[in-house]
């Protein structure tokens, strides 16, 4: 049951993009397409669920003073191999996503993991928690491509949609990253309120039945 | 004439925050006065300045040796380290400096513009020289639109806006805004 909580609550709960707004740099940058955004996620998913395992390998171990240093050498440890691999079987997503690859080392989510969960939990709790994370995150990425896609060049994963009847070229741009972040999390927002307006609702009216 | 394109190019046309998306946690954390804002850019232009010059020199050592891979190791720890100890030289030596700035250097660590530039510099193959101005116009650039962007934030906060808005999906469209202006700039430096 809490293995099923730990993979979740990444999912919508504690989503880290859109209600922890954390590793927005590779968010708002890689999600031209939602081919670049899938990319980006997994890769950020593969470093984060192998970084939570090894931190919670050697939690008992690691001296208290010194823990984020050594922490941050195994998250660039994973970088590293992740970078490399991409090289060398995913050559043009290695050519797209570029800088951005080296960066996961700096992406918040990954060092904060470790240090909030994978720190003081079990390894498969851990497991489960990145995997979670991870999936959340590329599940974010997934979407604002999808969404700057469709709108900037009128496909969705590469298949045609609306075709070229309707493009803001914006959208691919970086000021398109931006705005139509901004209006998925408002978006977001908006559910999030009509939802406790719809409860607050529901309890009122179970108190007047009462 | 290569310096000053460098520098136009990497404070206008390639802002970091606007064009590149490097550092954008403290542009959307620090920005909401504009005092505060002016603090975080100095801090991170010294720092990076600092960072890409050490990274420079020892990137020549990491080729030398043939050991080009262990590059995102090596230059997160050296920029740790050096952060930390910036930290603690500042304290010792320079209170008054300590006191302005002291808060936001730990948050640099973190911020990706700083890791960001120093895998730049290398991408791009720049001579020391040019490796110190591209720095310094990094960090302009990126005090630049954070202090722009708290100007109008300070702004924001008197304006009515729909509830759903309010906060960081309001801001995340102003960036939108800010960044579409900072577009007028591009083709100025072809690069």
């Amino acid at each position: 049951m809490s293995d099923v909580k730990n993979l979740t609550k990444g999912f919508f709960k504690e989503n880290p993009t859109f209600v922890q707004a954390l590793g927005m740099c590779p968010t708002l940058a890689t999600t031209t397409s939602a081919v670049n955004g899938l990319g980006m996620g997994l890769a950020t998913l593969s470093v984060l669920t192998l970084s939570n395992i090894v931190v919670s390998l050697i939690r008992k171990v690691v001296p208290e003073k010194i823990r984020i240093p050594i922490y941050i050498v195994v998250i660039a440890s994973f970088v590293t191999i992740v970078d490399l691999i991409m090289h060398a079987f995913t050559y043009q997503l290695w050519r797209t996503l570029g800088l951005f690859i080296p960066l996961i080392v700096v992406n918040c989510i990954i060092l904060g993991r470790a240090e909030a969960f994978a720190s003081k939990n079990g390894v498969l709790d851990s497991l489960f928690d990145g995997l979670g994370m991870g999936l959340g995150f590329t599940g974010a990425l997934i979407l604002l491509g999808s969404v700057r896609e469709l709108l900037g060049s009128g496909t969705v994963f590469g298949v045609p949609i609306w075709g070229k009847a309707f493009n803001v070229f914006t959208m691919i741009l970086p000021p398109g990253a931006y705005i139509a972040l901004g209006m998925l999390a408002g978006l977001f927002t908006f559910i999030g309120i009509k939802r406790k307006e719809r409860q607050k609702a529901k309890s009122n009216t179970e108190k007047v039945k009462a | 004439m290569k310096l000053f394109f460098i520098f136009l190019s990497a404070v206008l046309v390639n802002n970091f925050v606007l064009a590149r998306f490097l550092g954008i946690c403290p542009f959307l954390g620090v920005s909401k006065r504009l005092s505060t804002a002016t603090g975080m850019g100095m801090a991170v232009i010294f720092v990076m300045t600092m960072a890409s010059v050490i990274t420079w020199l020892l990137n020549q050592v990491l080729v030398a040796m043939g050991l080009e891979f262990l590059t995102t190791i090596v230059f997160i720890l050296i920029i740790a380290t050096l952060v930390q100890f910036v930290e603690l030289f500042m304290k010792k030596n320079s209170p008054a400096l300590y006191e302005a700035l002291g808060i936001y250097l730990p948050l640099i660590t973190t911020n990706c513009a700083i890791l960001g530039l120093a895998l730049l510099n290398v991408l791009y193959g720049y001579t020391l020289l040019e490796t110190v101005v591209h720095s310094v116009a990094a960090g302009v650039g990126f005090t630049l639109a954070l202090v722009i962007f708290a100007g109008i934030r300070e702004r924001l906060e008197l304006v009515d806006m729909p509830e759903s808005f309010k906060g960081l999906p309001g801001a995340l469209v102003t960036a939108g805004l800010l960044s579409l202006a900072f577009m007028g700039f591009q083709g100025m430096v072809k690069f």
